[in-house]
């Protein structure tokens, strides 16, 4: 059996929602994981989409996060207002899911501009959207992203959404009341924020991935837990439900 | 009372050069049809407002109709970037773009006070988030009762709100349902209201969550049958997920844009 690093990372983002009862999804990479969780780990998982879409269930994987199946097959559609004010901002959901341009080591995001350097424009990248509450009102958050030099980087151009901001205690001092980023869920591996520093360690390596690799690929120099594991390979079932999921979207 | 006007008409009356303007709708019912029509009048410096500018203010943006844009999140949804939105903020082509960049949640709410014609709304957000130093729309403010600080943001009061909507009476009573999005509050912020809609009927049915704005809250009702495309009206059309797939190459090139706007927008009607 093979599989892709995409199918890997997606794959075991899925795996992180075992347990939650609701999520967040952001569109692309964490729609994926969300949607194949609810057909593998956690089959109750509640999608929630920043449309306005409360319990989800599409078929097939939405290219946009206001597809009609979204809503067509929801328990409730709400306003966005609501879905801000009422759902996200009172605290009633577990998990905030999270794709990213950039990240540092503290799991802070940018999505807003990239430094080209002096005499350059500012490159544009799309803008927050809903993430800087999602991070901060979710019960926790996951992210997901391809580890690259240029994804994973020493610092941010832009502070969009805050993780961890500086270090530990920063989210308390700034009053941000969920436990913020607990995985960065990568196509190597997964990082954890390391309870003393809250700074992004490497935990555990996907099948045939080095640490090397892993620190070769990341642009601060990451550190290796001691125990760090290996990740369980895909299994024909999940990667079936995966490919499923892709092709009717497709 | 709403008037019942060709869109042409109601375009003619209702948007003017400098004017602010909030087209919206969440991925469902945007009002492309009208965002057309105004490219077609040539109405300019237009400050555009919306939560995702999405493909309909890419256009806009091209064709130079834009002098500033308030927005939340510039993408083109499941695809990757707009390529006019890019192109007038790195490099000011064909003009270039002021910019007031919120979160969701912040413009969402920035709605909400507009409709409450409350100067500013609160939220908790934007802690510790570097988009506060860009924007003179967000602020902090002390809760009275608690000390709490939160994020205050100034109110958005559109000179002209566009929506698109299923369907509306004879009357003007204006139906909506499915994603209904912020287009309640983006209406009733704005001083003037167009609704384009897939059609006129005798009489509104009920429907399970629509909302319904009554004929003397909205200005002008146009018909605009597939209003929406490449967005969608549930009920009526489905999304056009091709659509948004093959704008990316006509949108990457100035050329192939204009060339693209020229054929599909300045020459139909």
């Amino acid at each position: 059996m093979s599989w892709t690093p995409d199918e890997l990372m997606t794959v075991n983002a899925a795996r992180a929602l075992a347990g939650a009862r609701t999520c967040f999804v952001g569109i692309g990479l964490p729609s994926a994981a969300a949607n194949l969780a609810r057909r593998t780990v956690r089959p109750g998982l509640v999608l929630i989409y920043e449309s306005g879409t409360l319990g989800s269930k599409p078929s097939r994987l939405p290219l946009s996060i206001g597809d009609g199946e979204l809503a067509d097959t929801a328990d409730a559609v709400v306003s966005v207002p609501e879905i801000f004010n009422y759902w996200l901002q009172a605290g009633r959901i577990d998990v905030g899911f999270l794709g990213a341009a950039q990240v540092d080591r503290y799991a802070n995001i940018n999505t807003t501009v990239i430094d080209r350097g002096p005499g350059r424009p500012e490159g544009r990248l799309p803008g927050a959207g809903g993430a800087p509450e999602i991070a901060a009102g979710c019960g926790k958050v996951l992210m997901v992203v391809r580890h690259s030099r240029r994804n994973l980087v020493e610092r941010l151009d832009f502070v969009t959404t805050v993780g961890h901001g500086s270090g530990p205690g920063d989210r308390a001092r700034l009053g941000l009341p969920g436990a913020g980023p607990v995985a960065v869920i990568t196509d190597l591996g997964v990082l954890r924020p390391d309870p003393e520093t809250a700074e992004l360690v490497l935990t555990e390596l996907h099948p045939g991935v080095s640490a090397e690799q892993a620190a070769e690929a990341t642009g601060w120099k990451l550190r290796t837990a001691p125990d760090v594991g290996e990740t369980e390979p895909p299994t024909a079932e999940e990667l079936a439900a995966l490919r499923e999921l892709s092709d009717r979207g497709a | 009372m709403a008037e019942i006007l060709s869109l042409r008409e109601a375009v003619a009356s209702l948007v003017r050069p400098g004017d602010t303007v909030a087209m919206e709708g969440f991925t469902h019912l945007i009002p492309f049809a009208a965002a057309h029509e105004v490219i077609r009048q040539g109405v300019t410096d237009l400050t555009l407002v919306r939560m995702t500018p999405d493909v309909i203010y890419d256009q806009l943006i091209g064709m130079g109709a834009a002098r500033k844009l308030v927005f939340s999140w510039g993408g083109n949804p499941g695809v990757g970037s707009l390529h006019r939105f890019r192109d007038a903020v790195e490099n000011g082509w064909p003009r270039p773009l002021e910019l007031d960049e919120h979160s969701h949640a912040g413009m969402a709410n920035r709605y909400v006070a507009g409709a409450s014609r409350l100067p500013f709304a609160v939220l908790r957000g934007y802690r510790g988030s570097d988009l506060a130093t860009r924007s003179p729309t967000i602020s902090t403010v002390r809760c009275p009762f608690t000390g709490e600080e939160l994020a205050a943001v100034a109110a958005v009061n559109p000179d002209v709100t566009v929506i698109h909507a299923q369907r509306a009476d004879r009357d003007g009573n204006v139906q909506l349902w499915g994603l209904v999005g912020i287009q309640k509050e983006a209406a009733l912020a704005a001083e003037r209201v167009l609704v384009t809609v897939e059609e006129i009927v005798d009489a509104l049915d009920p429907r399970p969550g629509a909302v319904v704005l009554p004929s003397w809250s909205v200005h002008a009702v146009a018909v605009a049958p597939n209003g929406a495309h490449p967005s969608y009206t549930a009920g009526y059309t489905v999304r056009d997920n091709d659509f948004y797939q093959a704008w990316d190459p006509i949108s990457r090139d100035r050329d192939t844009f204009l060339a693209w706007m020229r054929a599909h927008v300045l020459e139909a009607a």
